[in-house]
């Protein structure tokens, strides 16, 4: 058994202790926001926050969560996270849209960390995170879009 | 298991992916009324065809009879139907149409389906009459209700006006559903577009930035059990022998069965599904795999362009004598290998099965094949099998399976477990990197002939690989033995060469090939504008200037692309400025033509691409937003193919590529800025959902040979990680 925040609210899971959260969120909790695109940390889909970073659900075993705080796309509420969101869907940065919750989750952490990021800084934060549809050129541009929406 | 189409009747067609089917004859009479019914039962709506659904509340859900991966069939086929009944965008909805080959057929496929760039070109018409012919029963509607004549009612924005009568469609809905539809409507003149032509948002980014969005691997059922395949690590591999003791020890796990794929893991959940298939002993039988390394194959690949059988694609004037009479004959051989589409959302479905029906959900391409694959496995009559066609996460072709590949496995899924019940079939990456059905590898051998000035006399391309439609149900569609998908781009060239020839040379191997996006353009476009390259550069002449001179007189559309990214680059004939090299590449695919030029530097003898100008026509632009967003993503995907990408099999033929730390995706920091104009145009729309990704290979091909002297011939770039 393990207990966590998710969300806001506590969870418990009684779940082998090797399950990775992002099942966990998934199959468990059905919270099916957070996607699987490769199960070996290496494309981003499944990115959460946990107690208050970014992590790759896919490769986090739960037994590790005892009391952990984790917030998925579903309870993201940060001011940084509904300015990134609201850019996302004004310059429709998803296609597919298969990668866009990492993507999103990962742009809020960047944008709460630093608020004015350089086109490097940029890259190098979301570089973890893989889109197929290469949908590149419209998340450079909305997350400088909702830097400048929080700068106000 | 492989469900034979055999009451199908495919006839051959000279275009390309065009494909047109006779299907059997149906009982069912084609609803004439307007109404529909919700689900529950309860409220009426108007439906005055099978793409359309007006509600009481105004909603307007337009029924997308292709399936959405982001190449916005959701939007822009909603912006035909808006636009015609002079709706607001705001009351806009679209859902996927269920699978239905009558109804909802790809007018140039004559089943339903989606690829070939095709969903906005055969729908153009039909869309728009569909919400012509609700706009004129609304009318109708409205003036019986106000005892006006029909003449008198304008529409703006979802409000019919007639004096001082106003109403929005939903009051109207009732009284419109009562009436017979319009056997011909007229549709708009252009220049009264309000919506076509201009940027609009999309349907379906809200919620794919929040995470509400449903994809067949965010389903539920009740009582559902995941299930997962143990596939052989060779291609052709089959099940000698297993032992699951151990997979049936991991907690969750309920069943493992051998199915005809491989050996099937039922669970409790994905994990404990995952686990089991871990905990498998598995021998495999490669006595019909592919067990040579994929460098063996592409070496006897090579080998059948001098020693193969020759078919021939297209032949003008004599390009033997002309090649003996040449100054300077320039040959190049040009090496591509297998690639994986890589959808972010791996294969997966989702089946229930109660009572001697199933309904099935998945993101089928070709759903009408998976229907019946479903019914063939379960031994069902196929009218008891309801298909649904779900958002998918991606696709780039592979999930258009003519084999029904996911439709048979889920069916035999869910045949193996011998019950009623619910799963779900989750493939993981590694399933999807070694699982079959790439691009082609492809061998082109080419020779170019130049007199004593430079000026290109003559052409010969040898095209060598498989063929994506022997063996399945198209291979009907093949004429003369020959598979024009092979060597689409490579025949058709828009320069005028007098003496040409292109030959093709069918290669065999049990490794599933498939149409990757764009087909054969992804080879032809590089082998062709990469050697056209190198002829004008051995004779003396500019790469814009000498592609321009090339040009038939009539091939305007490609002059116009070619000249309009010329000027967005700034083009002077200069291919290197400080520390940058400059290529340009002009290649139509899918009636739609692309000009493309690269700006290239080079890092640590790796090119980094920093720009991307792109020039396109694909006739009338009906989203430019979506069609700007295809470009970006078709550089992107075509880029990291050309780059990084290269599906390897190793010893026995087991395939190296298992995930993206081997497979490389392109990434942010390698992504291109990038410019598109789109070509102001009155032709019929034609696709967006391919066409810009042939051309960026070829351009930074040439920008990087113009920068370093380094021709790239063998594909990708970086040498791949199993090789």
């Amino acid at each position: 058994m393990t207990t966590f925040t998710v969300n806001g609210e506590t969870r418990t899971v009684d779940v082998p202790g090797d399950t990775p959260l992002l099942w966990v969120l998934r199959d468990e909790l059905k919270l099916t926001g957070t996607k699987f695109g490769c199960g070996v940390a290496q494309c981003g889909a499944c990115t959460v926050m946990l107690d208050g970073m970014t992590r790759r659900s896919c490769v986090t075993p739960v037994s590790t969560l005892e009391g952990a705080d984790i917030r998925t796309i579903e309870g993201l509420d940060t001011p940084e996270a509904e300015a990134v969101q609201a850019a996302w869907t004004a310059i429709d940065v998803p296609q597919c849209g298969w990668c866009q919750s990492g993507q999103v989750v990962s742009a809020a952490a960047l944008l709460y960390e630093i608020p004015n990021p350089t086109d490097e800084e940029i890259d190098q934060a979301m570089a973890g995170n893989i889109c197929r549809c290469a949908s590149y050129v419209r998340i450079r541009q909305a997350i400088k879009d909702a830097a400048k929406t929080l700068e106000g | 298991m492989t469900i034979t189409q055999s009451r199908r009747n495919f006839l051959a067609s000279s275009l390309g992916l065009v494909i047109a089917v006779s299907l059997p004859m149906r009982g069912r009479a084609q609803s004439g009324a307007a109404l529909a019914f919700q689900p529950d039962g309860s409220t009426p709506t108007f439906a005055p065809n099978a793409f359309i659904r007006v509600a009481e509340d105004d909603t307007v859900t337009v029924i997308i009879k292709h399936i959405e991966f982001g190449q916005g069939p959701f939007t822009g086929l909603s912006t035909l139907v808006a636009e015609e009944m002079d709706a607001d965008w705001g009351q806009m909805r679209a859902e996927s149409a269920p699978a239905d080959d009558e109804k909802y057929k790809n007018l140039l496929f004559g089943l339903q389906g989606t690829g070939g760039s095709t969903a906005m070109a055969n729908s153009y018409t039909q869309m728009r009459k569909a919400g012509a012919a609700a706009r004129a029963m609304l009318v109708q509607a409205a003036a019986e209700e106000w005892g006006v004549d029909a003449s008198t009612i304008s529409i703006a924005k979802g409000v019919l006006t007639s004096g001082s009568n106003t109403s929005t469609f939903g009051p109207l809905a009732a009284k419109a559903a009562l009436l017979t539809p319009p056997e011909d409507p007229a549709v708009k003149d252009p220049k009264d577009f309000v919506l076509i032509g201009k940027d609009r948002p999309k349907l379906d980014s809200k919620a794919k930035s929040n995470g509400t969005a449903v994809f067949t691997m965010d389903m539920d059922l009740q009582d559902m059990e995941y299930v997962v395949i143990r596939h052989a690590p060779m291609l052709g591999g089959t099940v000698a022998s297993f032992d699951d003791t151990e997979a049936m020890k991991v907690t969750g796990v309920t069943a493992v069965r051998q199915i005809p794929q491989g050996i099937a893991v039922y669970a409790t959940s994905t994990y404990a599904a995952l686990s089991g298939r871990n905990a498998l002993t598995v021998e495999w039988d490669d006595s019909a795999a592919e067990t040579r390394t994929s460098a063996q194959i592409m070496d006897d690949f090579a080998k059948l362009a001098t020693s193969g059988e020759m078919k021939n694609a297209e032949e003008n004037g004599d390009i033997d004598a002309t090649l003996s009479e040449a100054a300077q004959v320039i040959e190049m051989e040009f090496r591509f290998p297998y690639l994986a589409h890589a959808p972010m959302e791996p294969l997966d479905a989702v089946i229930q099965v109660k009572d001697g029906s199933a309904e099935t959900w998945g993101g089928f391409q070709f759903p009408g094949f998976d229907k019946q694959a479903v019914a063939g496995n379960l031994g069902l009559p196929v009218e008891n099998v309801k298909l649904n066609v779900m958002l998918a996460g991606g696709s780039f072709g592979r999930r258009a399976q003519p084999s029904a590949q996911i439709g048979n496995e889920i069916g035999a899924i869910a045949k193996a477990a011998g019950r009623d019940g619910a799963w779900k079939l989750i493939w993981t990456r590694e399933d999807d990197l070694a699982g079959g059905y790439y691009r082609p590898m492809t061998v082109h051998k080419m020779r170019g002939a130049l007199d004593a000035d430079g000026n290109i006399l003559g052409w010969h391309d040898i095209v060598v690989n498989q063929s994506i439609m022997a063996g399945g149900p198209m291979e009907q569609m093949m004429q003369d033995g020959k598979d024009p998908t092979s060597y689409e781009g490579a025949t058709k060239m828009p320069y005028d060469l007098a003496n040409l020839r292109v030959d093709w040379v069918r290669a065999e191997s049990v490794v599933p090939v498939l149409w990757w996006r764009s087909v054969g353009h992804t080879h032809t476009g590089y082998a062709t504008e990469v050697f056209l390259d190198q002829l004008l550069e051995a004779g003396g002449k500019d790469p814009v200037q000498g592609r321009l001179d090339l040009l038939k007189d009539d091939m305007g559309r490609d002059r116009a692309v070619l000249e309009r990214v010329a000027k967005m680059a700034g083009w002077d004939g200069t291919k290197v400025k400080g520390d940058k090299g400059y290529g340009v590449a002009l290649h139509e695919s899918f009636g739609t033509y692309v000009a493309q030029v690269a700006e290239v530097e080079d890092r640590n003898g790796f090119p980094h691409v920093t720009k991307v100008w792109c020039a396109v026509d694909c006739g009338v632009a009906v989203n430019p937003n979506v069609i700007r967003a295809q470009i970006e993503g078709g550089i992107g995907y075509g880029l990291g193919s050309v780059l990084f990408n290269a599906v390897t099999l190793g010893e026995g033929g087991v395939v190296q590529e298992q995930n993206f730390d081997t497979y490389r995706m392109i990434r942010i920091n390698e992504m291109p800025a990038v410019e598109v104009e789109i070509i102001e145009s009155t032709m019929d729309p034609t696709g967006i959902g391919e066409p810009g990704t042939p051309p960026v290979g070829p351009a930074v091909a040439n920008a990087w040979r113009a920068l370093t002297g380094t021709n790239v011939t063998t594909l990708p770039f970086m040498t791949p990680a199993g090789a």
